[in-house]
């Protein structure tokens, strides 16, 4: 006896795009007839091949595989249009696939979004009851459930109010609290945690959590990638309707974040000379960047960064002429541009010298960040170059690099979504 | 290996149709059923009793217009009486047929979200419309004995038995009629505005203002060839013991029924897989 639950076999879903719907009653028995014939569709212009338009036609999904056991808890990440709400929408069988077969075993449950089948002019108790039996609950199991459901909720005094005049927050509480407390084999839940403030995100995460222990599996998609890692064993990364990769929660954000950072770890001189801003002058240069790179310790390239080592930004350099003082500033900005780190070259008093006075030539200088300095989040690098009152090269946002943190103590579980701060840096604490 | 309790496939086989499903999911209808009838009476004053007007005007306006000015012949029977009792029938089998008729649009909201078995809902429809008809049809008792108190040459008899089987064909007919134009109209709209119209016209092609007697023999065809006609003669003749009562209309009626409601099912059935990605 097996302990899969879902098995999914080559599961294909193509979409008509543009406007669906737009043909006629004509049309369509004229298709009709022919189609009983064996003839071809006479409505489809010349030239145009059946079901096989690239414009026109969407592959959702291409042949999905995977397979789900008991009592995990599956996360499914991608970008906007990877198909994982379709995936979801197969499974919880309100579209049927275009090809290919899923198997389930149990009684699944999906929250593909809160609050629909709520009544607007029935009162949240009613509408639990409502909601509940359109989940698939029956009227015994929802009274059973029904105190805990409204405890959940924290709507207490309004349950006898028309839904209609609840705000979207108690909406979206009480929704939630239904649909949590099925008691279905199977938990399908879309990114349903945008809604809500944080307190009840949380409470929200906890709780599916509590329902995976009970051994009941759950599929849940989510743009939180610290949910996923910390709800999740194992993730799917689907991107443009294929499986990606299938691997532990962590190796899949890992790589689905990396998808992200759009330019390489390197950046290259044509790519330099494209992005320069700044007062540059072009008869008479002083200072051309030849080369950015981010390195590891070891250095290779990279831009993916643990937030226990440390980060190296070399820069290459030409000076056409002899420079008198030159200066390069490092920012590290967020994705809002605001700085939040710099460093200069002639911060280092050890070597502030040799960049007074530098000859003609090319020169490789690079800066070492010390590890245990950024929090979870991404960053990009911005370069000044200046020589002052004379040349100002300005390179934003030439490359960009993400930092994994995953708390400097391995003892301790960190909490939520907390990580994504700009800095945190190691620091001392003390006790009197 | 064998034991999958779901397998989602992309085309069911037509005979598909899940009807233990219905079983399973009976808690759901019957709070549907509950929904339909108390949320649309939320913040009226007269909440129910809408159900009692409603018939109650229109056998009204019908009295004045077609019975005291037209001056269409009702078999003897007190006009009042005779209107109310088609209009009872008739009104359910109108609700059933508006009530499933638009499904897959109102409710796109829901079926594009949470799988439950889609034909809960036009189901339930016919339940709660049979709630109405309960309410409509005590007051259509209320007036039988009212007029038979007075005099009036009623002659109820035992064809009042077969009442529920009536009931039955109505909704079954409702019923399949409306899926079917609601499977349509997930591609094709225009199916919606002409149901409104639809009823209407069904309705003056159903002797409900006139009894089958006053229809000239050369276009009584026509009106046989409805199948409520022979439902709604049936429950007049039984009730008031005027017009007709044939087997045969009914065994039409029936077949008619039974064909149509299977077709609607199978419609059904097919449009509930992909109609979130037509709709």
């Amino acid at each position: 006896m097996s302990d899969i639950v879902i098995q999914v076999e080559n599961i294909s879903k193509y979409y008509r795009l543009g406007l669906v719907g737009t043909t006629t009653l004509e049309d369509d028995l004229h298709r009709a007839w022919a189609k009983l014939r064996g003839k071809p569709d006479p409505t489809l212009k010349i030239g145009q091949e059946e079901n096989n338009g690239d414009d026109d036609h969407i592959w959702a999904l291409r042949d999905i595989s995977f397979e789900v056991k008991q009592s995990e808890i599956l996360g499914i990440i991608g970008r906007n249009g990877a198909g994982k709400s379709t995936l979801l929408k197969i499974l919880s069988r309100v579209t049927a696939p275009t090809s290919g077969e899923c198997r389930v075993k149990g009684r699944i449950a999906s929250l593909l979004e809160v609050g629909t089948g709520f009544h607007p002019e029935l009162t949240g108790r009613e509408n639990i009851f409502l909601n509940g039996a359109i989940l698939g609950m029956t009227k015994d199991e929802i009274r059973k459930k029904f105190d805990e459901i409204v405890a959940f909720s924290e709507v207490g005094k309004f349950i006898d109010t028309p839904v209609k005049r609840y705000s979207s927050g108690m909406y979206v509480r009480l929704a939630f609290a239904v649909a949590a407390h099925l008691d279905p084999e199977i938990l399908i839940v879309d990114e349903v945690l945008a809604v809500g403030d944080a307190q009840f995100q949380k409470k929200c995460l906890g709780k599916m959590r509590e329902v995976g222990k009970e051994g009941r599996t759950v599929l849940f998609v989510s743009h939180n990638m610290g949910a996923i890692n910390n709800l999740c064993s194992r993730a799917l990364l689907l991107e443009k309707g294929r499986l990606v990769l299938d691997s532990t929660a962590e190796e899949t954000t890992d790589k689905y974040l990396g998808y992200q950072v759009v330019e390489s770890a390197v950046a290259t001189e044509e790519e330099i000379n494209k992005r320069m801003g700044g007062k540059i002058l072009r008869d008479f240069a002083y200072v051309r960047l030849k080369k950015v790179a981010l390195l590891d310790k070891e250095n290779n390239t990279k831009n993916l960064f643990d937030a226990d080592e440390p980060i190296q930004i070399s820069l290459e350099f030409e000076c056409l002429q002899s420079v008198p003082d030159l200066r390069l500033v490092l920012f590290i900005v967020d994705k809002n541009d605001t700085p939040i780190y710099g460093s200069q070259n002639t911060d280092d008093t050890d070597i502030a010298s040799k960049f007074s006075h530098i000859a003609k030539g090319v020169y490789k200088t690079v800066c070492v960040i010390p590890p245990n300095t950024f929090g979870g989040r991404q960053f990009y690098l911005s370069i000044h170059i200046l020589y002052p009152k004379i040349e100002h090269i300005v390179l934003n946002k030439i490359l960009q690099f993400s930092v994994k943190f995953k708390g400097y103590n391995q003892q301790i579980q960190y909490g939520g979504n907390d990580w994504a701060i700009n800095v945190w840096p190691m620091l001392k604490w003390s006790l009197h | 290996m064998n034991d999958w309790d779901l397998i989602i496939k992309p085309k069911t086989r037509w005979f598909d149709l899940h009807l233990g499903d219905l079983w399973r999911y009976r808690d759901l209808m019957m709070i549907f059923v509950w929904r339909d009838f108390v949320a649309s009476y939320k913040q009226t004053i007269l909440g129910p009793f809408w159900h009692l007007l409603a018939p109650l005007i229109s056998a009204l306006i019908f009295t004045v217009i077609f019975g005291e000015i037209a001056r269409i012949p009702t078999d003897g029977l007190p006009p009042f009486l005779f209107y109310m009792c088609g209009l009872t029938a008739w009104n359910y089998f109108a609700a059933c047929l508006t009530g499933t008729s638009g499904i897959f649009i109102s409710n796109a909201g829901i079926f594009g979200k949470v799988y439950f078995p889609r034909l809960t809902v036009p189901v339930s429809t016919v339940i709660s419309s049979l709630v109405k008809f309960g309410i409509q049809f005590a007051l259509f008792i209320g007036f039988m004995i009212f007029f038979s108190i007075r005099g009036s040459a009623i002659h109820p008899n035992l064809i009042i038995l077969i009442t529920p089987y009536l009931l039955l064909i109505m909704a079954a007919l409702g019923l399949g009629v409306g899926i079917i134009i609601s499977s349509l109209t997930t591609k094709y709209r225009d199916l919606q505005v002409l149901v409104g119209f639809g009823v209407q016209l069904l309705m003056y092609a159903t002797p409900i203002v006139y009894p089958m007697s006053a229809v000239p023999e050369k276009y009584r065809w026509l009106i046989l060839i409805n199948p409520v006609t022979p439902i709604i003669e049936t429950f007049r003749y039984a009730f008031l013991g005027s017009g007709s009562f044939s087997v045969n209309h009914l065994i039409y009626s029936n077949i008619t029924t039974l064909i149509l409601l299977l077709l609607g099912i199978l419609l059904f059935n097919r449009v509930e897989k992909t109609f979130m990605d037509t709709v």
